[in-house]
C-alpha cells in the first residue's frame, strides 16, 4: 500500500513498473512468510539465492557476458524498498551480499576470474562477501592490518576479518589485505575461496540481522596464487572505494523502505486500535507524529531519487550521498522509534515487523560508513 | 502449434475497491492495475506447452486502452513471443472480446486458445465459452490440467463435485481454473528482452467488430457493510443462538 497514490515520476519507466511487479509478488511469496522463522534459527535457505535469481535480483547491474542484466540505479531502489517490505534486514543483507563482493570483481578482476566466478554468483550457485572491517577497527581502512606476503607465485594472507556479512556461509571473499607500506597505498584485494587451507570463520550473534550469517574470519598462513589478485598490487583502495556510492545509496535505499514499512504499521494500528473509546489515529498527538514520520520518508526519498539520477548522468556527488546515508539512516531511526512508540506493547513483541526494524536500525547508521565517517568525508570533500 | 492467450488489465487484487461517488462505476483513476491472475495461468500453460515442445509460437491477446500494451508486456517478459493489441477505449463486453479474439484467431490460427475463466474484475466467465461458440471450437473449461497430443488436447476440469476428463479435437478453447499452475514471476532480464518483442495493434474497426456494449449498466452500488457481532455470555446462549437464530445445528 502507499499511502498516496503513485505520482508520476520522471524516475521510473514501465520496465521498472513491472520489475517491481514482480519483485512484490516474490517478496510476498518467498520471503514475507518466512521471515520470523529465518530470524529465530539465524538462517535463511541457501535456495533463496537462486530464487532470488530467478526473479533477475542478483544480476541487476552486472554485465550481461558474464550472466549479469544491465540496468540503471533505480532498478537496484526499486530492489532495496520491495525487499525492505517483508521487513527483515539481515535476510536482505545475506541475500545481497556479492552487491559489495562481487563489482571489485567484476570492475578490476582478471578474466578467468569474472568467467568463473560472476555466473555462479549471479546465478545464486555461489555466494560472495567482501571483507574489510577488522576487529582492529572498520572506519580506519586504510589502516587495515591483515598482511598478504609474496612467496614466489603465492600470497602467504595472515591476520583477521570482523562484522562479515555472509561471511560464514560464502564460497568467494574479496578480501583487503596489505600487500605494500603503511597507509591505502599499500592495500590489494585478493579473491580468497573459502577451502583453503588456513582459512576459518565463526558466526557472531547481533542484536539484528538475526537472519544474517555475518562472521569472524580468521587467516593463518594461508596460501593464495597471485592469480586472485583484483586489480593491480597495492591500487586496492580504488576497488573499496568504488564500492562506496552504489554501497551507500543502496543502504539509504534500504532504510527508506524500512521506513516506510514502520509508518504504514503505524498507521494501520493507530486506525484500528482504540484507546478511551476512540482510535487511536482521532488524537491530534498521533496524527502529528505520523505526519512527521511521512514528511521524513518523502524527504529521504526526494534526496534519494535526485541523487540517483546525478549518478545516472554520470556524476559522483560524493559528500551529497554521504550526507543522504546519514538523513536515511537517521529519519530510519526517528521512524522506528516512533512507530514503536504508536504501537506500544505489540510493538515490542517479537514477530512484529516494527520490533524488527527497530532492532536494525543502528547497523544501518554504522555499516558502510558510520554517520560520522560520513560527516568528515562529506565535510572534507566540501572543503571545510 | 500457435497458441493465443488473452490478457487482460483490471485492478490489481490487492486494491481495495472504491465505488465512483455517481455510481456509474469503480474508480480506476490511480489505482494499481495488473494481469488478471487467472490470465498468468493462461499465460503460464502456453510458455510451458512451448518449453514442451507442443507449442511454436505464443501469441498474447490484450483488448482496452493503451495501457493494456503493459500487460501485454509482462506477457512477453514472462516469455510468450510477440502480443496484438487491440486499442479501444470504450467499455468492453465478453461477447465484444469473443468477436475480437475470432477476428485475431481467423488471421492468426492458432491451434489453441487460452483465456483465463473469468476475469476478477467483472466475473463474468462468459469470454472463454463464446469465442468456442463463434468459431464453432470445442471447449474445455475450467482446466485442473491439459496435456496436448496430437490433433486433440485432454482436459482435466474442475467441476462441482470432482474433476471432469475431456478429451477435445484440436483447435480447441481453454478456460483456466486456479489449481492449472502456479505462474513464473518475469525477471528483470526477460523484462528488458520484451522491450523488442513486437506487437502489432488494431483497431475494432480495422476486424470489422462492433464492439458497442450490448448491457447498460443501471447503478453500481458498494455491498451493504456486515453488521458488528455480539458477544454471548455462555456456551447454552451460543447453542441457542445457533439452533433457534442461525438455525445450522
Ligand atoms: C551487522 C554488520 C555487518 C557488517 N558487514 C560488513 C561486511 O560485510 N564487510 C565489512 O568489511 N564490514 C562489515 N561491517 C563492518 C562495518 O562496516 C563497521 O562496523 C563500520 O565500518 C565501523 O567500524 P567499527 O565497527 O570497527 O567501528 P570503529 O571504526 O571502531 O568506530 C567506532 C565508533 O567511533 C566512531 N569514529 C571512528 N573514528 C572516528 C573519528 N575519526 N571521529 C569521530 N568518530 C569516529 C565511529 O563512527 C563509530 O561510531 C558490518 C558491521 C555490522 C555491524
Amino acid at each position: 500500500m502507499d499511502i498516496l497514490p503513485r505520482p508520476p515520476s520522471p524516475y521510473y519507466t514501465a520496465d521498472h513498473d513491472a520489475f517491481r511487479d514482480q519483485l512484490r509478488r516474490f517478496v510476498e511469496r518467498d520471503i514475507a512468510p518466512f521471515v520470523d522463522q529465518w530470524d529465530e534459527a539465524e538462517e535463511f535457505p541457501r535456495e533463496l539465492y537462486k530464487k532470488a535469481s530467478a526473479v533477475g535480483l542478483l544480476q541487476m547491474g552486472f554485465p550481461e557476458e558474464y550472466g549479469g542484466v544491465p540496468s540503471d540505479g533505480f532498478f537496484r531502489i526499486i530492489a532495496s524498498d520491495e525487499l525492505a517490505r517483508a521487513g527483515s534486514g539481515g535476510v536482505n543483507a545475506s541475500l545481497m551480499s556479492h552487491t559489495i563482493g562481487a563489482p571489485p570483481i567484476a570492475a578490476l578482476g582478471p578474466e578467468w576470474m569474472k568467467r568463473k566466478l560472476l555466473p555462479e554468483i549471479l546465478s545464486g550457485e555461489k555466494i560472495s562477501a567482501l571483507a574489510i572491517t577488522e576487529p582492529s577497527g572498520g572506519s580506519d581502512v586504510a589502516n587495515l592490518k591483515t598482511t598478504a606476503r609474496r612467496e614466489g607465485d603465492h600470497y602467504i594472507v595472515n591476520g583477521q576479518k570482523m562484522f562479515i556479512t555472509s561471511g560464514f556461509r560464502a564460497d568467494y571473499y574479496t578480501v583487503a589485505v596489505r600487500t605494500g607500506g603503511p597507509g591505502m597505498g599499500g592495500v590489494s584485494l585478493l579473491l580468497i575461496e573459502r577451502d583453503r587451507p588456513g582459512f576459518s570463520r565463526t558466526k557472531l550473534r547481533k542484536m539484528g540481522w538475526w537472519a544474517s550469517d555475518t562472521a569472524q574470519l580468521f587467516f593463518d598462513d594461508v596460501k593464495v596464487p597471485i592469480d586472485n589478485l583484483i586489480g593491480p598490487e597495492n591500487a586496492g583502495f580504488n576497488g573499496i572505494m568504488r564500492n562506496f556510492n552504489p554501497e551507500r545509496i543502496g543502504l539509504a535505499a534500504g532504510a527508506y523502505g524500512f521506513a516506510k514499512v514502520c509508518l504504514e504499521e503505524a498507521i494501520d494500528y493507530a486506525r484500528q486500535r482504540e484507546t478511551f473509546g476512540k482510535p487511536l489515529i482521532k488524537n491530534q498527538v498521533i496524527r502529528h507524529k505520523i505526519v512527521d514520520m511521512a514528511m521524513k520518508v518523502n524527504a529521504v526519498k526526494a534526496t534519494l531519487e535526485g541523487l540517483a539520477w546525478r549518478v545516472e548522468q554520470g556524476e559522483q556527488p560524493v559528500a551529497e550521498i554521504c550526507m543522504l546515508k546519514n538523513l536515511a539512516t537517521t529519519s530510519l531511526e526517528f521512524v522506528a522509534n516512533e512507530a514503536m512508540q504508536i504501537l506500544g506493547g505489540a510493538g515490542y513483541l517479537r514477530g512484529s515487523k516494527v520490533e524488527r526494524i527497530y532492532r536494525e536500525t543502528k547497523v544501518m547508521s554504522i555499516g558502510g560508513g558510520s554517520i560520522e565517517i560520513m560527516k568528515d568525508l562529506a565535510a572534507r570533500q566540501m572543503g571545510l | 502449434m500457435k497458441v493465443l492467450v488473452a490478457v487482460k488489465r483490471v485492478i490489481d487484487y490487492n486494491v481495495k475497491i472504491r465505488v465512483k461517488a455517481d455510481k456509474t462505476g469503480v474508480e480506476t483513476a490511480n489505482v494499481k492495475m495488473s494481469m488478471n491472475p487467472f490470465d498468468e495461468i493462461a499465460v503460464e500453460e502456453a510458455i510451458r506447452m512451448k518449453e514442451a515442445g507442443k507449442a511454436t509460437e505464443v501469441i498474447a491477446f490484450s483488448a482496452g486502452p493503451t495501457q493494456c500494451q503493459e500487460t501485454i508486456r509482462t506477457a512477453l517478459a514472462m516469455g510468450a513471443d510477440r502480443g496484438v493489441h487491440v486499442v479501444t477505449d470504450g467499455e468492453l463486453q465478453p461477447l465484444a472480446v469473443a468477436k475480437l479474439l475470432k477476428a485475431v484467431a481467423d488471421k492468426e490460427q492458432p491451434g489453441l486458445i487460452i483465456v483465463g475463466k473469468q476475469a476478477i474484475d467483472d466475473d463474468s466467465n462468459q469470454t472463454g465459452q463464446m469465442v468456442a461458440a463463434l468459431l464453432g471450437w470445442s471447449q474445455g473449461t475450467f482446466a485442473n490440467k491439459i496435456d496436448v497430443a496430437d490433433g486433440s488436447v485432454t482436459v482435466k476440469r474442475e467441476v462441482d463435485g470432482g474433476l471432469e476428463n475431456v478429451k477435445l479435437k484440436l483447435p480447441a478453447v481453454i478456460t483456466t481454473d486456479l489449481r492449472l499452475n502456479e505462474p513464473r514471476y518475469a525477471s528483470l532480464p526477460n523484462i528488458m528482452k520484451a522491450k523488442k518483442k513486437p506487437i502489432d495493434q488494431h483497431k475494432p474497426e480495422d476486424l470489422g467488430v462492433d464492439v458497442a456494449p450490448r448491457l447498460k449498466t443501471l447503478k453500481v452500488e458498494e455491498p451493504a457493510g456486515r453488521k458488528a457481532g455480539i458477544k454471548v455470555k455462555t456456551v447454552a446462549e451460543l447453542v441457542e443462538k445457533l439452533r433457534n437464530e442461525a438455525g445450522v445445528i
